[in-house]
């Protein structure tokens, strides 16, 4: 596959976890889930809506994630994704191994 | 990744690759509503409408493309490329029609072939028997391969084996016609077979109609049959497919008989068991029936108990045939011999088949080999095409694989044809009964020829589109455009790849040729044989009175009847009744001669036996060689006579005169006579031992067939025949008129399969390889007309020219021939067991094929060059 170029804006192969993380808290369209991201990392992330969508079609490819149509805030057609559980099963997955590998940065770094 | 969820994203990935235009709608409109968020949030900020708008697209950035980047994650770039690379071939198909009807057409042929000779293959070798779990029936004989069992040890062997579930049998003498049905319609002599009760559930075959034979049935009398069964074809012809006939009640031989079931159609006894000879009907074999036929009858099938090896099998029968033995000196001798039933049934082909399936495998790669050419021939028409192609971005996998689509595309478009021409040739495979080959009634076009045909279509696609695309692939920028400018001398590298592969085409020619040809010469030689009968204007018919015959003087009348009957016809030469035909019919006893000691380690011979009537010799065509033949005074108040044939003569007395000597057999005779020997196994086998019984001294037969030679083709005298005995017998059926030329025929019909197919095939590849010349050499010309303009303006001759060309080609056929016969010497060694009074190496057919090949090529090559020599030299040097 491997279309989705990575972004110099966020760690290569980051962007799936966030987005999975990211719909932990429930039902969000794609907006939303940039935005999310953003005020999460406190302006200190910030996911390029061109790529987000590439990596949305990844996920539910990988039947991690589920789309359905439904009405947002402002009475407009949205689609929503939530998360199923083969999707919150690659998230414990992939978050493990993340925090063993910035544990693993952070000691050689010398930051711990 | 698991397969499982790999799966499943595959299953997901076609989905939506199959609703692609909608996702992309709903991809769009999804996208569509972000950016209108953000509209909304810049505006919220402050900024004016328009202004909001246009930075919130500028951000968002170009929505074509990442609709295609979301896109590309469930269809893969190629999907959308093979699309594209497949509309694009179908387009360049129309453009250049000549050669993609040539390319398919070629193709075609080729696929055609392969699938024929597969579904033949298919059907004879590989598919399972159409039995229950026929990986567990055996195949029980004695001693060797044939050779029946006596039906007591049959019954032996059936109560003491451990190894099979049961055992069952039929017998190993019914003849074509054995039995004549009355009732339902006009009389008729019918084929059919004394089975064992149980046999059907053996080999689990449930009547599609009524019921198999019950116990009671199997306890009859041999000669009275109280039931049959009816095959399914047979139950079609003559019942026309009644739904009502079980219960019916007819008469067979003059005894009464009830139809008690129809077989399934799936069910062709004859096909594989007995290949063309179809049967009639099955009648059940009374085994405690003392009147039955004595000796070696029966023959046996077993069904191994679950877990059971053939191995552990044998070991057992083995055993219990040697206690059998010694426990039983009055029985023959019992040595069971056990080959899986499917490994009996196609093992007398096996070898044919190997040759047919390498022989359409080499007919592939000259397909191929010559689809590859055409392929390099056009792309110099197509470099333009190419170059410009790769200059506006195309990278060299993406030539590639356009090259590779075109090709599978079009091999695809040959194999739709060639499954044409398979299915309509295997449906003539299927209804030829002229063959004796067996199973060959139920070759077909099934799942797996289909499977089969779509992978040779692919296989060859690719094998003749890669030299072509790599060719393309390697091919620089720079050099297309140059070339194209130039407009030719295609790279010299281009000249040496086209050589090769017409010299490739030539030697698979060879070994083609070579093959077919030494199978022509055996079959030649077969045919050329001395049979030791004449064919020729000989036939038989099966005269059996309706009657039962009591006693000599009524049979000797009957016999006198028909003969004299049969003589007054006019344009019949010679006429005698024997019980078996050669090359059909066998059975065998031993034989000793009168005051010679056999023993252990030097049994008596064991000749096969004839009875035959007066006339019978001239009739058939046997020539007499010593003493005198039968007369019609040999009857069975005379001396006990009996006439032997060479071999037997030789054997029984070495170096002295036969004539007057005394056999101990049958109650003692004396030999009057020695013929020659008689071909009556296969044309290619020697006959061995033969002794002829006169007709009027014994009751022992199971057959009468008048046999005549006739001044006139005999077809024209079949209606003459039947109205000159219709007085003796009004019953008598006449229905089977057989000349001895179709025994002949049939004998050696799977020679003539293989030789018919493999011919076929060699002319093809000849073909192929002579048009495959043909190209190269015309384009080398057409590559040179300046040059050769130049040359005939400097004052070259019409004949040097020529001869160049002509020498080239030559050259060129000389690498082809001389790797072709170094190929068919090493592999002309498999054909050694289907050769026939020839050699591998035979120098005949080496020399006729390099002949051929060599005059084919020169042909070839000289009408190009004749064409070249007219080329007008002003008009060459303007052209360009």
């Amino acid at each position: 596959m491997g279309t989705g170029k990575p972004k110099a804006d966020l760690l290569p192969g980051t962007l799936d976890m966030l987005v999975l993380q990211t719909l932990m808290r429930g039902h969000l369209h794609g907006y939303a889930i940039a935005q999310l991201i953003q005020q999460l990392s406190d302006d200190l992330l910030r996911v390029e809506e061109g790529s987000l969508y590439p990596a949305l079609q990844r996920l539910e490819l990988n039947g991690w994630i589920e789309g359905e149509w439904g009405l947002s805030a402002n009475n407009r057609r949205a689609r929503f994704y939530k998360l199923t559980s083969d999707g919150r099963k690659h998230l414990a997955g992939e978050s493990a191994r993340y925090r063993q590998v910035t544990g693993a940065v952070a000691r050689i770094m010398g930051f711990a | 990744m698991r397969a499982g969820s790999r799966w499943k994203r595959f299953r997901r990935r076609l989905r939506y690759w199959l609703g692609h235009s909608e996702r992309q709608r709903l991809l769009w409109e999804e996208m569509q509503f972000h950016i209108e968020s953000m509209t909304q949030e810049l505006g919220a900020q402050g900024m004016s409408e328009p202004d909001a708008r246009a930075a919130a697209r500028r951000k968002f950035g170009n929505m074509t493309q990442k609709s295609e980047e979301a896109r590309s994650t469930w269809i893969t770039r190629w999907m959308g490329d093979f699309a594209q690379d497949l509309r694009y071939s179908f387009r360049g198909m129309r453009r250049d029609a000549g050669f993609t009807a040539f390319t398919i057409l070629i193709a075609g042929l080729g696929i055609g072939a392969s699938s024929t000779v597969f579904s033949v293959v298919n059907a004879l070798l590989l598919r399972p028997l159409p039995f229950r779990d026929p990986g567990r029936l055996v195949w029980i004989s004695n001693g060797d391969d044939w050779t029946t069992t006596q039906t007591e040890h049959y019954a032996d062997l059936r109560d003491l084996n451990r190894s099979f579930s049961d055992l069952a049998g039929w017998s190993g003498f019914y003849r074509a016609g054995d039995q004549q049905l009355t009732g339902a319609g006009e009389s008729e002599r019918i084929t059919s077979v004394p089975v064992t009760g149980n046999l059907f559930a053996l080999l689990g075959v449930a009547p599609a109609m009524g019921r198999s034979f019950t116990a009671e049935e199997c306890q009859g009398k041999y000669y009275a049959p109280p039931a049959m069964l009816l095959s399914y074809s047979f139950w079609r012809r003559r019942f026309d497919s009644d739904p009502n006939v079980v219960g019916r009640k007819l008469t067979l031989n003059n005894g009464p008989v009830t139809v008690v079931g129809v077989l399934p159609a799936s069910f062709d006894f004859a096909s594989v068991f007995a290949p063309a000879t179809p049967v009639d009907i099955f009648i059940p074999w009374p085994l405690n029936d003392k009147r039955k036929p004595t000796g070696n009858t029966l023959k046996v099938v077993g069904r191994l108990k679950l877990g059971v090896t053939v191995q552990s099998a044998q070991a057992e029968l083995a055993m219990l045939g040697k206690q059998l033995t010694s426990q039983y000196p009055d029985r023959n001798p019992i040595v069971p011999w056990l080959v899986p039933l499917a490994q009996h049934v196609s093992r007398p082909v096996g070898p044919a088949l190997f040759v047919l399936a390498c022989a359409v495998g080499v007919v592939m790669l000259i397909v191929c080999a010559n689809l590859s050419n055409l392929q390099l021939a056009r792309l110099g028409a197509r470099q333009q095409e190419m170059a410009m192609r790769a200059a506006l971005g195309a990278g060299r996998s993406r030539l590639l694989r356009q090259m590779l689509t075109e090709s599978v595309a079009l091999s695809c478009c040959g194999a739709v044809l060639g499954l044409v021409l398979a299915v309509a040739g295997t449906r003539e495979l299927a209804h030829v009964h002229a063959f004796n080959l067996p199973l060959l009634q139920s070759v077909r076009i099934d799942g797996s020829a289909l499977l089969f045909t779509l992978l040779a279509a692919v296989a060859s696609g690719v094998l003749f589109g890669l030299l072509p695309a790599l060719w393309v692939a390697m091919l620089s920028l720079r050099e297309g455009m140059q070339d194209a400018s130039r407009g030719s001398s295609g790279g010299k590298r281009h000249a040496w790849v086209r050589d090769g592969l017409v010299v490739s085409e030539l030697a698979f020619a060879c070994i083609l040729l070579v093959g077919a040809g030494l199978l022509i010469r055996s079959f030649l030689r077969v045919l050329d044989v001395n049979l030791g009968f004449q064919p020729e204007r000989a036939a038989a018919l099966r005269i059996d009175p309706s009657f039962r015959i009591s006693g000599f003087p009524q049979q000797n009348a009957f016999i006198d009847d028909v003969l004299n009957r049969a003589r007054s016809v006019p344009g019949i030469v010679a006429a005698g009744i024997t019980d078996v035909l050669p090359l059909r019919d066998d059975r065998s006893w031993q034989v000793s001669a009168v005051g010679q000691v056999y023993g252990k380690g030097h049994p008596p011979p064991e000749p096969f036996i004839r009875v035959v009537s007066d006339g019978y010799f001239a009739a058939a065509g046997i020539p007499l060689r010593l003493g005198r033949e039968f007369t019609e005074r040999d009857r069975a108040s005379s001396e006990p006579v009996a006439v032997i044939n060479e071999t037997l003569a030789r054997t029984l007395w070495p170096d002295q005169n036969p004539v007057g000597q005394r056999v101990a057999t049958d109650g003692g005779r004396r030999v009057v006579g020695v013929v020659a020997d008689v071909r009556h196994e296969a044309l290619e086998k020697a006959g061995g031992p033969e002794m002829y019984l006169p007709m009027r001294q014994t009751g022992d037969y199971a057959a009468m067939q008048l046999v005549v030679r006739t001044a006139l083709p005999p077809d024209n005298l079949a209606a003459g025949i039947r109205t000159a005995l219709r007085p003796i017998d009004p019953n008598l059926p006449v229905r089977e008129f057989v000349t001895f030329q179709d025994l002949v025929d049939k004998a050696v019909s799977p020679r003539r399969f293989l030789v018919l197919l493999l011919a076929g095939f060699a002319a093809f590849a000849l073909i192929l390889a002579s048009l495959g010349i043909y190209a190269v050499i015309s384009f080398s010309v057409s590559q040179r007309v300046q040059e050769i303009g130049i040359r005939m303006a400097l004052g070259a001759s019409a004949t040097d020219l020529q001869r160049g060309i002509v020498l080239r080609t030559l050259g060129l056929a000389a690498v082809g021939l001389g790797l072709g016969m170094a190929g068919s010497r090493v592999l002309s060694s498999a054909l050694g067991s289907l050769l026939f009074g020839i050699t591998t190496g035979d120098p005949v057919t080496f020399i006729e094929v390099g002949t051929l090949l060599i005059a084919v090529a020169a042909i070839a090559g000289y009408i190009p060059a004749w064409k070249a020599s007219r080329i007008d030299p002003m008009v060459a040097l303007r052209s360009n």
